[in-house]
């Protein structure tokens, strides 16, 4: 009964705060804090209690294992279920979410000051659709979930959001949000159709249950189209060069707290749709898709590496070092090895604290600066108290440097996908100096140089300080002991390993030339 | 005490110093700041000491495993600690060399802005480059290597006000990390053909998987090299080195000297076995620093800054050492990397005595006559630039560079060591212009002739110490190496040493001599040929280093930015902005039609209707 309540509670949390907001500002802010420090709380008395050493499968029983499972009918009549579950995977995730909504809820205690309860409703509404994407197993509800997310987050860049220059409203970013991942889950619906179709024509019986269709008997071509509509819904989200124009633009646009739960979850949504469904639904698909996929991640590291460089606006800059983060991300996923995938999950975790941390420290430096373009900053070092110093941590996890769990991650990836794709790997790890030379261009501008202005601007209060401390030492801890979280992850990821390794194994390299024409 | 209570103290006292200073948040007062600064790295020191004194060279290392890293079936990375004669060298030159320095910078530092935050960074280097020299695996090896990277960009770019530093430091991140990819590549590379990032096991297993020459091993070897060189500010990686003297001189001492910049020279002597396996890629090794110690000999001739000049000369210093490697004389190496620490941080520190007392003056032209002034900075310089130039008999660096140009003749590199000879000659001719461009002749500026002359323990200490390491005495201190490296190709050999060390002192005897008939007696006719076409070319292309920094603008530099600012507007991304435009063009398009005029609407229908009616009688 545990899982429908982590969904419930952010739901029921946030609509607590928006009628608490006759009682003024605070009261919202305390609702949802409370609400995001107990789904945390839940989730970390999970990953105590429970126990995700799954027993080891043999990839052919079929039978799908879960730590904890929770199913209801939802419309029998076409066999969809509220049907949800757990596993090392969706937990760490869930986890995660928990504690990037507290942050979220936290970071933005001071910034927003109007329709504060609506405000928290979305924000909340948002992280309780994430959690029931990483626990829906059946696909219907997964897709109910998956567009669930995506209006709470369009009312959070439209209503809260920054306008930034050039004609860059932020309507137009939501806007712009919304179509993109609203067309891309059309794709997805569309395959989610096809897959219960051909197995209703295979069995008769119409299911959207994830172990019913695990194992449905597809043609290849079949196959290979069902699993592009779920990779391109995913490759927009996650997001995959061509497939990123949105990003850039709601996060720039985004208030502080939407930016945290983008990079930190939401994206996080989608590597964790690849790894869910687009892998164990379709292995011999995605192994034939493999080195396209792996060459968009390459696509995705240099090209998002160099734009970053290229941009003013701090918060424009990170988004595009997420891209590049995710193309690592991209070929982890791709590289059919545990060691990679196991690196993906670090990697992924460490994205969302990295990414939060510097998310939250470009909106600090605008509540303190006013600005948020790098050329009206510079010789700020000493000028702000610890604040530089927390910005030198993530920037320093962001490039990878090791002891981070960004470096831990990165390297699992690199290590786990260079006996595979050597090529591939040399070119990623190139990304190592692209990441040094934005990572050290944001210092640059924001840093160094002539100070501007004698003014002390402020440094940290204890609200702020605690913050970035927390997400300091987590970076740290995962970076120099990830094995906690891997230890939880490791079952699930051995499972989607085997599955696609023998798929990987099997395909024969005409398939491809079959699709193909 | 036990070594495994001893081992992990060395590294955590340094982080434990970092840890009081950045959590102070600037409520320490300087020299409250100062004090836990040097203190940590002192402590680490006398850890190191009583290390060394337990220390049995003959026993095998000693390793200490504080947790598993990463545990994901093959792929089981430690954080792990090994001591041998290799890394105790290493741990003795860190500690030891970087305590007095660190002593000597409570003095240089002093009321300047932010001391706490400088303590921090320096204290955070000592902690990375332990890790790097104590790492038992390569992945430690690499978390102290990028480690020190980024306190080397943190330190250059200390004084953060002037952007140019900045730039500098960027600049030294960015050019190392390039060598970093290559390092990274060869991880791996080693464990997917070993199966072990364990240094211990990778030695073991290199033979029994790589014959020797064999492709993957020679790849895997010039992989590391490549790591080596970024580090080591070696051709053609080495373009960092000489802007990175932007960061306060301590930290030039440091870690652009003693320390940091030896790390490739540790590594590919850590890793002998996998380049012994690889013959050409350690010949390249050799080839490598022959032709950096000569190009840095004669970009150091055409120096106007004495950071500069000293920066080019461990450039140099350092192709001395990878001279040693690549002759199979890893023992030698190391050897000179130790003495090099000792008067190399004796020179950089005695040329901070002379900018902190010139009041930041650090032109050579503008310098001068200062050797009645500033006694102890001269001492310092005298003996240090003696050891640097390999003075026959009574300094440390005759011993240490006569033993690698003898062990590169001995195993049959002749080519080597001309070259290191004509090095030794460049050496002897550089040093004397910068003592004497410093020291002697006329005081060129106010700021020379207000200097005045450090007092204090803090001050005076580290260049006596140093001084006396940089004698003989030094060279008294035998790195216990036998149990770690392999024999030098020129053991028991005999024949021809005696000529070799008579030729070696000769040319930096008759360096110092044609330098002095240049420098003091033909000092008018050198400034009129500097003049000339010729001169002025040569000069530029000396100054300028072989001009391999414009090399690489046009190269890569510019190309990068014009890429950036190409798809700086992010075209895909436009691309689909042009659908959402196309879109709204129609819309306009077609808004315009709607006028709510019934007449309009009629119309438009009749020929809607119209044109339909054709099609389908007509069968278009």
């Amino acid at each position: 009964m545990m899982l429908p309540w982590i969904i419930l509670i952010p739901f029921i949390g946030g609509l607590l705060c928006w009628q608490a907001d006759r009682w003024g500002d605070k009261a919202p802010r305390w609702i949802a804090l409370i609400t995001m420090s107990l789904v945390l709380l839940i989730t970390l008395v999970l990953w105590l209690d429970g126990d995700y050493h799954l027993p080891t499968l043999t990839v052919d029983s079929g039978a799908v294992r879960w730590a904890i499972e929770w199913r209801r009918a939802w419309i029998p009549r076409f066999g969809i279920d509220v049907h949800l579950a757990l596993d090392g995977l969706s937990l760490v995730l869930i986890a995660l979410t928990g504690f990037l909504g507290t942050l979220a809820v936290v970071c933005s205690w001071k910034e927003i000051s109007h329709r504060v309860g609506f405000f928290h409703l979305n924000l909340l509404w948002i992280l309780g659709g994430v959690i029931g994407v990483f626990l829906a197993i059946d696909l219907f509800l997964f897709f109910f979930f998956w567009e669930m997310m995506l209006v709470p987050m369009y009312f959070l860049i439209a209503l809260w959001g920054h306008s930034g220059s050039e004609g860059r409203t932020r309507i137009r970013a939501a806007i712009k949000f919304f179509i993109y991942t609203q067309a891309s889950g059309l794709l997805m619906l569309v395959s989610i159709l096809g897959l219960v179709f051909a197995h209703h024509a295979a069995t008769g019986v119409y299911s959207f249950s994830y172990g019913d269709l695990l194992n449905t008997r597809l043609s290849p071509e079949l196959a290979f189209w069902l699993m592009m509509g779920f990779f391109i819904a995913f490759a927009v989200k996650l997001p995959v060069v061509p497939l990123h124009g949105w990003l850039p633009d709601a996060h720039a646009q985004a208030p502080t707290a939407g930016s945290v739960d983008l990079a930190g979850i939401l994206l996080k949504t989608a590597a964790y749709g690849m790894l869910r469904f687009a892998l164990p639904l379709f292995p011999d698909a995605s192994a034939l898709f493999a080195p396209v996929a792996m060459a968009l991640g390459l696509v995705g590291i240099v090209y998002g590496a160099i734009l970053a460089c290229g941009q003013q606006d701090i918060k424009r800059l990170i988004a595009y070092t997420s891209i590049s983060h995710m193309g690592v991300v991209l070929i982890g996923i791709y590289s059919g090895s545990a060691l990679a995938l196991q690196g993906v999950v670090l990697l992924m975790v460490a994205h969302a604290f990295s990414a939060a941390g510097l998310f939250i420290i470009s909106g600090q430096v605008y509540e303190r600066l006013y600005t948020r373009d790098m050329n009206r900053m510079g010789g700020l070092w000493g000028r702000l108290g610890s604040l530089p110093g927390f910005s030198l941590f993530f920037v320093a996890a962001s490039l990878g440097m090791p002891g981070t769990a960004n470096f831990a991650g990165e390297f699992m990836i690199l290590f786990g996908t260079f006996p595979v794709a050597p090529v591939t790997v040399m070119i990623a790890t190139t990304g190592m100096v692209l990441a040094a030379i934005y990572s050290l261009l944001l210092m640059q501008r924001v840093y160094y140089g002539p100070t501007r202005g004698e003014v002390r601007l402020g440094g940290l209060d204890t609200r702020e300080f605690v913050m970035m401390m927390v997400v300091l030492v987590l970076v740290l801890l995962f970076g120099l002991y990830p094995q906690p979280l891997l230890d939880v992850t490791g079952a699930t990821m051995d499972e989607i390993q085997k599955l696609f390794s023998v798929a990987l194994s099997h395909a024969p390299a005409t398939l491809l030339t079959g699709v193909v024409q | 005490m036990d070594v495994s209570l001893l081992l992990p103290l060395t590294f955590l006292l340094p982080l434990l110093g970092t840890l009081i200073l950045s959590l102070s948040c600037g409520r320490l007062s300087e020299p409250a700041s100062a004090f836990v600064g040097v203190v940590s790295v002192g402590l680490a020191a006398l850890v190191t000491l009583a290390l060394s004194l337990g220390f049995d060279p003959g026993a095998a290392a000693r390793t200490e495993t504080l947790w598993t890293w990463i545990h994901v079936g093959d792929f089981q990375p430690t954080i792990g600690l090994a001591l041998d004669g290799l890394s105790l060298t290493m741990l003795g030159i860190i500690t030891g060399v970087g305590f007095l320095i660190h002593l000597f910078a409570a003095w240089y530092m002093r009321g300047e802005e932010g001391v706490t935050r400088f303590f921090a960074y320096m204290n955070l280097f000592v902690f990375s480059m332990i890790l790097l020299v104590l790492g038992d695996n390569l992945l430690m090896l690499f978390l102290g290597w990028e480690g020190v990277g980024l306190c080397s960009y943190l330190l250059i770019g200390y004084y953060y006000q002037h952007a140019e530093n900045g730039w500098a430091a960027f600049k030294a991140f960015i050019v190392t990390r390039i060598g970093d990819v290559f390092l990274a590549i060869g991880l791996f590379l080693i464990f997917r053909e070993l199966g072990t990032l364990n240094i211990a096991r990778i030695l073991e297993r290199a033979p029994e998987v790589w014959a020797s020459g064999s492709t993957t091993a020679e790849l895997a070897a010039l992989l590391l090299l490549g790591g080596a060189l970024g580090k080591s500010a070696q051709l053609p990686l080495h373009t960092w080195l000489a802007d990175a003297m932007a960061g306060p001189t301590p930290v030039s001492a440091l870690i652009h000297a003693a320390t940091m910049v030896t790390a490739g020279v540790y590594l590919i002597a850590r890793l002998y076995g996998v380049f012994e396996l690889a013959p050409d890629v350690l010949w390249l090794v050799g080839l490598i620093g022959a032709v950096t110690l000569l190009m840095a000999g004669f970009a150091a001739l055409a120096q106007t800054d004495i950071k500069r000049i000293l920066a080019y000369s461990t450039m140099s210093q350092i192709g001395y050492m990878f001279l040693a490697l690549g002759a199979g004389a890893f023992n030698a190496a190391i050897f000179h990397l130790m003495i090099h620490a000792f008067f190399k941080a004796l020179l950089f520190l005695s040329a901070g005595a002379v900018i902190v007392s010139c009041h930041h003056e650090q032109d050579i032209r503008r310098l001068g006559g200062l050797w009645r002034r500033l006694p102890l900075a001269y001492g310092g310089f005298v003996i240090g630039g003696s050891a640097l130039a390999a003075l026959p008999l009574v300094t440390a660096g005759f011993y240490s560079k006569d033993e690698i140009l003898w062990q590169a003749l001995a195993s049959g590199h002749q080519g080597f060591m001309v070259a290191g000879l004509v090095g030794a000659f460049l050496t002897s001719l550089y040093t004397l212009r910068l003592i004497i461009g410093t020291f002697h002749g006329a005081m060129k500026s106010d700021n020379a002739r207000n200097a005045e002359p450090g007092r204090g323990l803090r001050h005076g200490l580290p260049l006596v110490v140093l001084a006396i390491l940089s004698t003989f005495l030094g060279a008294w201190i035998h790195p216990p190496l036998e149990s770690v490296l392999p024999g030098s190709p020129g053991e028991g050999v005999e024949a021809g040493q005696t000529m070799l060390e008579l030729m070696a002192s000769a040319t930096a005897l008759s360096g110092v001599a044609i330098g002095a008939w240049l420098f003091i007696f033909r000092r008018d006719w050198l400034a009129r040929q500097v003049t000339r076409p010729w001169g002025i070319r040569l000069w530029t292309l000396w100054n300028a280093a072989w001009g391999f920094d414009a090399i690489f603008d046009a190269l890569l530099v510019r190309p990068y930015r014009a890429l950036m600012r190409w798809l700086k507007n992010d075209l895909i991304d436009g691309f689909f902005n042009l659908l959402a435009g196309i879109a709204r063009l129609l819309n306009l398009v077609l808004s315009k039609t709607q006028t709510g005029r019934v007449r309009t609407y009629a119309t438009s229908m009749v020929l809607g209707a119209t044109v339909i009616m054709l099609v389908l009688a007509f069968g278009l």
